[in-house]
């Protein structure tokens, strides 16, 4: 009936792909007939005995089915033959009968006794077909004998035939719902089964027929848990989708400890693996956030669920893979949750579907869960090959990702994209710089810069986004800003694009007090062109004149009567509108006064700046993966994601006879006949006779059974996985900790530095466990016996869960501020070895300064000379802690930056690193292990220590490539018996050293470094800080910079280039007798220059 | 081909499937429920439309009574239509699968398949009764390199993915253990399901029992912290100058870390901008196309003789009075070294278990570029 092949054939191209409405046209009549008479031939064929000729017709027919076309006028002829022997035929058949039984119902039922004859046949193979075509046919008065084949099959001994009988079910539902009870009979026999085949199965038809009664699932929970990884691809998926439910109805959330630290996510989930390398201090300040709450104790069942699909992260499946993980996401301890970030990764390879539903889920995790996919940031760069919904996508995952880290890697990428011919791309990446610039603090000004020179962009399309986020920008802090506003003013002239020549009118009446000359002159101009201006504009130019009426009425009162006049005739009714509103409000007229006396509130009022945030907020309240979640809206039949109960209902419930267990079927089952059982079925043989093993719980206490703690658990479970992650960023989260508590630090620190002054060769490394001990601060137990507090600690530590303590009795550890990101520890009580506290890089005290380099120099294993006008004093920052003592049972490192240059490599930074063995038996074969770190990074270790005596010392020198970055570089020191995961992040200003230049050669790089690359900073210099020496000294502190000599007193340069890249860092300092200043940074690493900047004020002006 | 849907279970949340060509003809349909009629396509046209590329349709779409879910595979659309909430991961990767068996079915021969045996056999994806009088197994040991290159030549970006393809050809019910010199290289490997997981965590070993024929055995990711060694380096200068019609085109090719092997079949790939009318340049060896209407620029390599770098040079002729482009294009490289894993990744052995015969086994290394991308 249809005239398809001809429709395609005339068809140019992708012409009208919107009009398939083909086949009734009259005008394809020829074709109509032609195949009419086919399909007379093919009748004469099907009546035919020959087999061969009816297969060729079935053959024929069912391509045209295949093809949308109607067959359903050969009914009769094709119906015969659904009795013929010839097997290929018969197939055929089924597939014509399925299709058109529904339309054909009468004679569909000739067929029906040929079916049932089928349900009884020997071969489960055609037992399984009958009941398959049969249940295709849609025909309602079939519903008794569907319902009993159903029955029947789903008691075959074939579990082939029983996986087709769950199939079977949905089918029946959807044609008749009444038979729901029975149906759901049939299915709780079939949840029983213990075949790999049926389980799939039976859920997907669980599913559909009764996903409330989740109480047939607690009996074969835990064979679901224990089948799932031998059940096929597509089973898997939807098994684990409905665990994920069900785990959220039955367990308690394992997240409900770190629910006070939600606010600040990434720390909740750095929280455990800190643990490991800082010892027993920030595990407590985990815990005693909720001193009063019983302790988390999983459930072993829902345990057994995180570890059986664990391994499915592995399967080559998307689907599966993308299960598991909001499995984990939904279900999982945040510590645990990192795993599945290097399993999504692996996705973002596949087919660009994959990517874009993959980047979805990735963009709404990244949200709560930054750290976790920190690590992998590069893998979401941006080729220009990409599609542009994945470019856009991507772009969203990395401003996720951004932070103060990687926040300058992150803005080279999208330096790069802003240059691309995609502009849909390019406005987003514009837009994403916006948001990075409300996010980080410390780049806002940088980001402002870079996007007031895209206006000057010969894309207008560019240009006008700019100028859309520009105006954001400025909202949020529009008083320092009158130049750019200034320089938008002067845009109207050339910008063309509707919203940005909007923006830019808003911004102006926003702010006209800050440009109180430029905006009449902005108004006049566009009264001019009013009536040649878009509506959005027009609208603007209104609002324009009103404002400036308000607060400059001399100059601009005519202008705004002639615009509100133009609007008044305006062709669009809003216009006409709002110019009649306006002016009711601004110009008082005789009879109403009322509101124009309010008119400056109502125009004037102070807006809040707007929020900028991701479009993925919030997304996590749909299941992840799920087709609601892509679409941001509740998809037909979507089951909504339980909340976590506030009690657990009764674990007992799963519990079933032993037997039941044993009787699994397994792999072992298939491979029966081999003489030699794999390895793999052993293991899997084992483990479940280790969960049988187990005492199921005595029913009513959760905690008495085999249990195992969230807190605890990463360690052993999945602590190799998540190492990587957890790593990198934990140098950071420390930075972040509580800095009342840092307060507190630093005025004890002083205290007691006053009444010593010998800077200790040994720094100590018990302070975590002293303030632990000694929380109320007094710092009167010198004495205090180390090592057996110190095996106290160890033990609160190990017993952590346990004991419930009083918060107060736990201190945090004591973590350092963000602007000295190198964190150091004092001794408070130990003071017989203790440091002067050269905490921040930022000012030392002189004095400390030069003892410290001495004391250095001293230590230096190199004998490369100093060059003194070189080098500042000594490092930056002195010791740093690397190791605590009591983490490191007995072992203490420290390192400091030697500023030397490190021989093996240029592009290194040189760190010595101190050991110290304060334990009683020597340490022997100290080195580097593995180290996992972020692409870029590299480390050249350093020669392994082979014995370390008690209480002797040793240094090694080590070089870190950081790659110009403040990323830190994590690494396992490895002894003979242990691993720490320690972790070294550089304060900006180590990642340089220092170039010779003349005062020429300065000016004339400085020249070339201008624009985006320039920073600068106004500060007032503090009497303290007025003389040569003390500047020169304060900057050389912060930053491995080499002076150039200057020809005027005021002016202070220094200069040098970044390890990595030999980037120039030139620095300018312009200090005005009267403490006045200004400090200037140039550099192509503009993020560098940026906290760099940031780091040199806060020490000259400390 | 009707029975190897068969042993899928997804066509259970799928309604109905659509095969559309690139010129919009809708040649091909399946209904597993009740028939669902083409003008559903519309919505999917019109998206189509909008997308203004092939690329950049939706995967998923919303209609009022449907959703749709499409994916692109070899200039066709494979458009699903869904009528109740289902991953969409799991629709994208059945028509995926379709598509592959498509690709499997038109490439060989053997229609009038007799109904399926492999849901019978103890192990699915294996069926049984394999018989074969040349009893081989072959591994392919496959690696890409994915790079970003930036303007100055340094890395941006750089990993090596994986993957090992297997064809099995032994009788029977061989068991095979494969196992690497270096395990430890492999960092994310996902599996086919034949491969026993726990037998992999515990010795680092493949234990399998191999589908017959063709397969991928597994797929990996080598560990970031190993540097990646980058076989090819280009210089380039790629300028247009500013008020004139034309530019210059300049690139070399040249060799870096090819670990002393040759490196063949050298495809360089430039979208260049709109302006670029049309280019005039001389290679010093292979042949270069320019596609005026699609603006790519391809020069089919061939392989580098570290004597004679392999260049293209000329001029680049630029539509006038149009503004010069802002960036210069990117370059694409596909690039192949025979007999070589750059990963350094080495297989040991491999073993075979429960059969008796001896079977012939070979190991085949090669390396190509991924998506192998140079900044200018």
């Amino acid at each position: 009936m249809s005239a398809a092949p001809a429709y395609g054939e005339d068809k140019g191209g992708s012409a009208g792909p919107g009009e398939p409405e083909y086949g009734h046209d009259p005008a394809s009549g020829g074709i109509f007939s032609s195949d009419y008479k086919r399909h007379d031939d093919l009748k004469e064929m099907l009546d035919t005995n020959k087999d061969s000729l009816k297969l060729e017709a079935m053959k024929r027919i069912v391509a045209m089915i295949a093809r949308g076309k109607n067959a359903s006028d050969l009914f009769p002829a094709v119906v015969k033959n659904v009795a013929c022997k010839n097997i290929e035929v018969k197939k055929l058949v089924y597939v014509y009968l399925v299709r058109y039984a529904e339309e054909q119902q009468d004679l569909a039922l000739l067929s029906i006794s040929t079916f049932q004859r089928g349900l009884k046949d020997p071969n489960q193979l055609i037992r399984a077909s009958a009941l398959r075509v049969l249940s295709s046919i849609r025909v309602p008065i079939i519903v008794p004998i569907m319902m009993l084949a159903i029955k029947e099959a789903a008691s075959d001994m074939s579990p082939y035939v029983r996986k087709t009988a769950a199939h079977a079910i949905p089918k029946l539902y959807s044609l008749d719902s009444d038979q729901k009870d029975q149906l759901i009979e049939v299915i709780e026999k079939l949840l029983a089964d213990k075949t790999t085949l049926v389980a799939g199965s039976v859920v997907m038809a669980f599913e559909e027929v009764c996903p409330e009664r989740i109480d047939l699932i607690h009996k074969n929970y835990r064979k679901l848990c224990n089948l799932l990884i031998d059940v096929e691809e597509w089973g898997q998926v939807v098994i684990i989708s409905m665990l994920t439910r069900y785990a959220r109805t039955q367990f308690l959330s394992p997240t409900q400890n770190e629910s006070l630290l939600e606010e600040n996510p990434e720390k909740a989930f750095y929280g455990s693996e800190e643990d490991e390398a800082k010892g027993p201090g920030s595990e407590e300040a985990a815990t005693s956030t909720v001193p009063t709450r019983k302790p988390y104790v999983m459930d072993p069942d829902h345990r057994l669920l995180l570890r059986n699909t664990k391994p499915l992260l592995q399967s080559r499946s998307a689907a599966v893979v993308m299960a598991v993980a909001q499995l984990y996401f939904h279900l999982a301890p945040k510590a645990e949750v990192g795993v599945i970030a290097k399993a999504l990764v692996r996705l973002l390879r596949s087919h660009s579907e994959v990517q874009y539903v993959v980047l979805q889920n990735v963009a709404t995790m990244s949200i709560k869960r930054r750290g976790m996919f920190e690590p992998y940031l590069k893998s979401f760069y941006i080729r220009s090959t990409d599609p542009t919904q994945i470019k856009i996508l991507k772009l969203e995952v990395l401003t996720n990702l951004a932070n103060e880290t990687n926040i300058p890697t992150v803005l080279r990428e999208f330096q790069t994209y802003i240059r691309s011919m995609d502009k849909d791309f390019v406005a987003a990446t514009i837009q994403a710089i916006g948001r990075c610039a409300t996010n980080i603090g410390r780049v806002r000004d940088t980001c402002l810069n870079g996007l007031v020179q895209l206006l000057s962009n010969r894309d207008e399309l560019v240009v006008a986004e700019s100028v859309v986020v520009i105006k954001k920008l400025l909202q949020m802090q529009p008083a320092q800003h009158g130049e750019i506003i200034k320089h938008l003013a002067k845009l109207t002239d050339n910008i063309q694009v509707p919203m940005a020549r909007a923006s830019i009118l808003w911004l102006i009446g926003e702010y006209c007090e800050h440009i109180p000359k430029i905006a009449p002159d902005v108004l006049r101009k566009m009264a001019k062109s009013f009536t040649a201006e878009e509506d959005i504009v027009k609208l603007q130019v209104i609002n324009l004149a009103a404002k400036l009426y308000l607060t400059n009425s001399k100059q601009t009162k005519l202008l705004t009567q002639y615009v509100l006049s133009l609007a008044k005739y305006d062709q669009n009714y809003d216009i006409r509108d709002r110019a009649r509103f306006t002016r009711q409000l601004i110009v008082p007229s005789e009879q109403g006064g009322a509101l124009s006396r309010h008119a400056k509130k109502l125009f004037l009022a102070p807006k809040p700046a707007p929020v900028l945030e991701s479009s993925f907020k919030d997304r996590d309240h749909f299941q992840l993966g799920s087709l609601s979640h892509l679409l941001n809206a509740k998809a037909t039949g979507y089951q909504e994601l339980p909340d976590w109960p506030e009690e657990a209902p009764d674990p007992s419930v799963r519990n079933v006879e032993e037997e039941d267990l044993s009787l699994i079927e397994t792999h072992v089952g298939l491979l029966g006949e081999y003489t030699e059982v794999p390895e793999w079925t052993k293991c899997s043989n084992r483990e479940k006779r280790k969960e049988k093993e187990k005492p199921f719980y005595s029913d009513s206490e959760g905690e008495s059974g085999p249990t195992e703690s969230a807190d605890s658990d990463p360690e052993s479970e999945s602590a190799s996985d998540s190492k990587s992650s957890g790593e990198s960023g934990s140098g950071e989260s420390s930075s972040e900790s509580d800095s009342e508590d840092q307060e507190e630090e630093k005025g004890r620190s002083s205290e007691s530095e006053q009444s010593e002054e010998e800077g200790g060769k040994r720094k100590t490394k018990n302070r975590k466990k002293v303030a632990e001990g000694q929380g109320d601060g007094s710092s009167s137990d010198e004495g205090s016996d180390s090592s057996s507090s110190s095996s106290e600690s160890e033990r609160t530590s190990e017993t952590e869960e346990e004991q419930v303590e009083p918060a107060s009795w736990r201190k945090k550890t004591p973590p350092s501020g963000k602007s000295a990101p190198v964190a150091k520890e004092i001794s408070l009580l130990d003071l017989e070895d203790f440091t002067p506290p050269s905490v921040q890089p930022v000012s030392p005290p002189t004095i400390v300064s030069t003892s410290l380099a001495t004391d250095l120099e001293g230590l230096t294993l190199t004998n490369s000379p100093l060059v003194p006008s070189l080098l500042s004093p000594a490092s930056g920052a002195g010791r740093q802690e690397l190791l605590h003592r009591v983490a490191g049972e007995g072992l203490a490192v420290d390192y400091t930056f030697s500023r030397q240059p490190f021989s093996g490599d240029p592009h290194m930074v040189s760190v010595h690193i101190h050991f110290s063995n304060s334990s009683e038996t020597p340490i022997k074969g100290l080195h580097v292990g593995t180290p996992k770190l972020p692409a870029g990074l590299s480390i050249q270790e350093f020669p392994e220590i082979e014995s370390l005596a008690p209480g002797e010392s040793a240094t090694a020198v080590m070089g870190i490539n950081f790659c110009d970055s403040t990323q830190a570089a994590n690494f396992q020191l490895c002894t003979q018996t242990r691993q720490f995961y320690v972790s070294i992040q550089p304060p900006v200003g180590e990642l340089m050293a220092p170039v010779f230049m003349s005062e020429n050669e300065f000016k004339k790089e400085q020249g070339k470094l201008t624009g985006m690359s320039e920073i600068t900073e106004k500060l007032t210099l503090p009497d303290s800080c007025r003389s040569d020496h003390v500047v020169v000294q304060k900057v050389t502190t912060v930053a491995n910079l080499g002076r150039v000599p200057c020809g005027t007193s005021d002016e202070y340069r220094f200069a040098g280039r970044t390890l990595t890249s030999g980037s120039l860092v030139l620095l300018t300092l312009d200090a005005r007798p009267s403490g006045a200043a200004q400090l200037t940074v140039n550099s192509e690493k503009m993020v560098i220059g940026t906290m760099l900047v940031k780091d040199v004020v806060q020490a000259l002006t400390q | 081909m009707y029975t190897k849907f068969k042993l899928f279970s997804p066509q259970k949340m799928i309604h109905s499937l659509f095969l559309i060509n690139c010129s919009g003809d809708i040649f091909l349909e399946k209904h597993w429920k009740s028939v669902v009629s083409q003008s559903v396509c519309d919505y999917f046209f019109e998206a189509q439309e909008k997308a203004a590329d092939v690329e950049n349709v939706p995967p998923v779409i919303s209609t009022p009574h449907h959703y749709l879910i499409s994916i692109y595979r070899d200039k066709l659309f494979f458009v699903s239509v869904i009528q109740t909430e289902v991953p969409p991961l799991f629709v994208i990767e059945f028509l995926h699968r379709v598509a592959d068996t498509f690709q499997d079915y038109f490439g060989s021969s053997n229609v009038g398949d007799t109904l399926p045996t492999g849901q019978l056999s103890n192990i699915p994806w294996r069926r049984a009764g394999v018989k074969y009088t040349n009893n081989e197994a072959y591994f392919d040991v496959v690696e890409e390199i994915d790079a970003i290159i930036d303007k100055s030549g340094s890395t941006v970006f750089a990993e090596i993915q994986g993957v090992i393809d297997a064809c099995i050809k032994l009788s029977g019910m061989p068991d095979l253990s494969l196992s690497f010199m270096n395990p430890r290289l492999l960092d994310d490997v996902s599996f086919h399901p034949c491969i026993r997981f726990k037998r992999w965590e515990s010795e680092r070993v493949l234990s399998f029992i191999p589908p017959d024929g063709n397969f991928r055995l597994i797929s990996y990711r080598v560990s970031s912290q190993n540097l990646v060694a980058i076989p090819v380096y280009v210089k380039h200068s790629i300028s247009f100058k500013e008020n004139s019609s034309c530019g210059r085109f300049d690139i070399t090719i040249g060799p870096k870390q090819n670990m002393g092997k040759t490196i063949e079949g050298i495809t360089v790939t430039v979208h260049m901008p709109k302006v670029v009318l049309n280019m005039n340049l001389t290679p010093t060896q292979g042949s270069y196309t320019f596609d005026p209407v699609t603006k790519v620029l391809t020069w089919d390599v061939g392989k580098i003789t570290p004597q004679k770098l392999p260049s293209l040079k000329g001029l680049v002729n630029l539509q006038s009075g149009a503004p010069k482009p802002e960036e210069n294009p990117s370059l694409n490289i596909q690039f192949k070294i025979q007999q070589l894993a750059i990963s350094g990744l080495k297989v040991n052995r491999l073993d075979m278990y429960g059969e008796k015969y001896k079977p012939f086994k070979g190991v085949k290394y090669v390396t190509k570029a991924g998506k192998f991308q140079v900044r200018t």
